[in-house]
């Protein structure tokens, strides 16, 4: 039970301070002072405070879409593990409703970037739809194959990959959170893929399809693209963390994990100039080509017994 | 070369002298002479006559040409040189909209500066052909302008850029109250080689000479500004490619030479340094000691992070091949400046019209390879760092001779009569060119202001030709080019 609470304050709370720390480690890199790491927090509830303004053009898909948005990522992250050591819905095939429902979140923030009738957000909306599809097959290859591995397809089956493979699964583990780390970029629309500070609307990817929002709908998709990083970290943690180390060690690696990625997250935006949008594909192939790598190395496990 | 008045960079050239040809034959002589406009404007000339003077640039020689044609009240049209040499296209434009008359077969003749509401804009029809507009209101805090995106896919075909939000009428404003404060807000990055340019023009008209420290405190302000424009621009350069750590590097470094100019005038930007006459803040050895302290600093911080920067593949993937503007088509359409010297036009008018100082300090103009892309223009603004520091080393040194100096020469001097003069400074972006004339009554009758970016907006527009349409505002961050300055 006191694991279930945890779980729903690092929900809360821990997205935001990922941001912040990550804007922190990037104002460390540049040699400034930076924001509080709570500056997050701050924005989230001056934009809940603030009035509405909605273009004439847009229809109710606008309206309806942040909440939309919102609540998918919040109900996908019902069949994420976060500290506790399983999901509130642990049930098999959780990762196809997991990534469905984000994909639903997102097609509703797609189309409400094209409900504006703006042409940059039209642009931002066709760039994110383009590289989500290719992110998609990548992410399902890593996860699926692990799944595949224990025979278990529950996300339980993410923390027993040493169990069920041995020492080769170090192997699979590596490549695993390196494909993760790639989707977080991408999908938190991180530099090298996005710039996140950026205000040149003719570069955004993400940004731009929230252009219309304001207010608390804006504070809404900040909040779930924030959410939507957490997750993914969280499956990062849970690969990673050894099972059965017991509850106060477990939650203590877990946010260390998370630490981790924020304080990586932060260095390579400050070591990278963000690629040419038409190299983001090549980035992207990347990951794909991690996740084939994941695949075969499972492949040979189950069927070639090394 | 009857037909053309050779003259000087800040010389007074009798207006008398000054050719008047047949249209036509003027037409002939440009297209003949195959020189580079520098300006190319009309004087009302009274009972509906219109004068056309026309100053061409012979950057080898140093000199300049002047001719001029008279237009009468039925002559409403002429052919337009811009068919043969497309360096004219602008101020043909310019010239038709001022005075309604036409350059016939003009290929590209849309207002400059008064938007009509009808404006048409370039169409592209075809399948997955799109069309992108941004501005005048932009998401960063910066100048009004309309850019025209004709796009397919993300890849731009052609940019169409309307300008004209910020059209003060600063040259008729310059008729009836002309002032180093009205010349120094023209173009607020440009303060000291606007304020120079104004300041030389005043100077040759009245005939009044200013002390040597005078002129070298000029000159070494001007460099100063060309090195605090030129870090900020490669810092908003590493801004806009998500390179944090040199935006970073690249603010503080230019706050240090900015700060600098703050001490020696009381502004950061140098407002009220430069005056008709000379300048009007002395330089001190305490002061010139400290900033040849802070040169040090700031060369040693550029070079640094430079080097760091251009040793990142990440960086050099954004910057290399991005927004390219091959030689030929700089010279084609008439660059200036910075942005014609990265593409392998090496047009300086601090060389080609050279005062006595270059040769007294042994300044030279350094060779540049220069591959027309992105990179060339932050590699060159890198290379123009180093060198304009060692310019202003240079001057400092030399002013030690003149410590004695006077700073003003009494300006209280009456306009010499029916007076022509071209004033041209070499600001961080190009060729300032400032062109006064006055009447037979000693009164100042006409004004012209060129600009460098009433040259390279069109640059701008084929640099971003078969470029992603999200590398607009790296192209757009590179040439950096005034709103303000082109809509006068």
């Amino acid at each position: 039970m006191i694991l279930k609470f945890i779980d729903i304050i690092i929900l809360l709370f821990a997205p935001f301070l990922m941001m912040g720390l990550i804007n922190k480690t990037k104002a460390f890199w540049a040699g400034r002072k930076g924001t509080s790491i709570f500056q997050p927090i701050y924005d989230f509830v001056k934009l809940l405070k603030k009035e509405f303004v909605v273009s004439e053009t847009t229809s109710c898909v606008f309206k309806i879409a942040p909440i939309i948005t919102f609540v998918t990522v919040i109900f996908a992250s019902l069949f994420i593990p976060l500290a506790s050591s399983s999901a509130f819905l642990n049930v098999p095939a959780g990762l196809i409703v997991f990534a469905y429902t984000l994909g639903l979140g997102k097609f509703l923030a797609l189309i409400s970037a094209m409900d504006t009738g703006s042409s940059f957000e039209g642009m931002g909306a066709s760039r994110e739809a383009c590289f989500t599809s290719i992110v998609e097959p990548a992410f399902f290859m890593t996860i699926a194959s692990i799944m595949a591995l224990s025979g278990n397809y529950t996300f339980d089956s993410l923390k027993m990959i040493i169990q069920n493979a041995g020492n080769y699964g170090i192997l699979i583990i590596i490549f695993a959170v390196a494909v993760l780390f790639l989707m977080i970029l991408i999908e938190g629309s991180r530099v090298p893929v996005d710039d996140p500070n950026t205000h040149l609307e003719l570069t955004m990817i993400h940004e731009v399809m929230i252009l219309d929002n304001s207010a608390s709908d804006l504070a809404l998709f900040t909040y779930a693209n924030a959410i939507k990083m957490l997750l993914i970290s969280s499956l990062i943690a849970y690969i990673v963390i050894p099972a059965g180390l017991g509850f106060e060690l477990g939650v203590l690696l877990y946010i260390t994990v998370l630490l981790v990625i924020s304080l990586l997250i932060g260095t390579v935006e400050s070591a990278m100039a963000r690629i040419r949008m038409s190299h983001v594909f090549e980035f992207i192939f990347i990951m794909s080509s991690l996740a084939l790598i994941v695949l075969s190395l499972v492949v040979a496990k189950i069927f070639g017994d090394v | 070369m009857k037909n053309w008045i050779k003259t000087k960079n800040n010389e007074r050239l009798d207006l008398a002298l000054i050719p008047v040809l047949p249209v036509y034959e003027l037409r002939e002589e440009i297209i003949e002479l195959k020189k580079r406009p520098i300006a190319f404007f009309g004087k009302d000339w009274g009972k509906g006559y219109v004068r056309l003077f026309v100053v061409l640039a012979d950057d080898e020689q140093g000199e300049l040409l002047v001719s001029s044609t008279i237009f009468d009240a039925t002559m409403r049209e002429y052919e337009s040189i811009t068919q043969v040499i497309p360096a004219f296209h602008m101020f043909e434009r310019e010239f038709y909209e001022q005075f309604g008359i036409k350059p016939l077969n003009h290929p590209w003749l849309k207002p400059v500066r008064h938007k009509q509401n009808d404006y048409e804009f370039f169409e592209m029809e075809g399948e997955e052909v799109h069309e992108v507009a941004v501005g005048p209101i932009h998401a960063g805090v910066i100048e009004p302008g309309h850019f025209r995106f004709m796009c397919h896919g993300e890849s731009v075909y052609h940019l169409e850029i309307m300008l004209g939000y910020q059209n003060r009428g600063v040259e008729n404003l310059m008729l009836e109250a002309p002032s180093n404060q009205l010349a120094e807000s023209i173009a607020g990055d440009s303060v000291i080689a606007y304020n120079t340019a104004y300041s030389q023009v005043m100077e040759a008209l009245r005939e009044i000479k200013i002390s040597n420290k005078a002129e070298l405190i000029r000159k070494a302000a001007l460099e100063m500004e060309r090195i605090a424009i030129h870090i900020g621009d490669m810092g908003a350069i590493s801004g806009d490619i998500a390179y944090s750590m040199g935006a970073a590097v690249f603010g503080v470094t230019r706050t240090l030479v900015i700060n600098t100019l703050l001490e020696w005038s009381g502004s950061r930007f140098a407002r009220g340094l430069v005056t008709v006459g000379g300048v009007n803040f002395d330089l001190p050895q305490s002061l010139i000691k400290s900033t040849l302290k802070t040169l040090d600093k700031v060369e040693t911080d550029v070079v640094r992070m430079t080097k760091t920067m251009l040793k990142n593949s990440t960086v050099m993937s954004r910057l290399e091949k991005t927004g390219t503007v091959s030689a030929e088509r700089a010279e084609e359409i008439g660059l200036v400046g910075m942005a014609a010297r990265a593409s392998g036009y090496p047009l300086d008018s601090r060389f080609d019209f050279q005062d006595k100082w270059v040769a007294e300090l042994e300044l030279k103009q350094k060779k540049f390879k220069a591959k027309g892309d992105v990179n060339s223009r932050f590699k060159i603004r890198y290379k123009e760092i180093k060198q304009s520091i060692s310019m202003v080393r240079k001057i400092l040194a030399k002013l030690e001779e003149f410590a004695n100096e006077e700073i003003l020469t009494s300006s209280c001097v009456a306009y010499k009569k029916d007076s022509f003069v071209v004033s041209i400074v070499e600001g961080w972006r190009g060729e300032v060119v400032h062109v006064g004339m006055t009447d037979g009554f000693g009164n100042l009758s006409c004004y012209k202001i060129k600009d460098p970016s009433f040259n390279n907006w069109y640059g701008l527009a084929l640099a971003v030709r078969n470029n992603g349409i999200s590398d607009f505002p790296l192209c757009n961050k590179s040439f950096n080019l005034s709103y303000a300055g082109f809509d006068l």
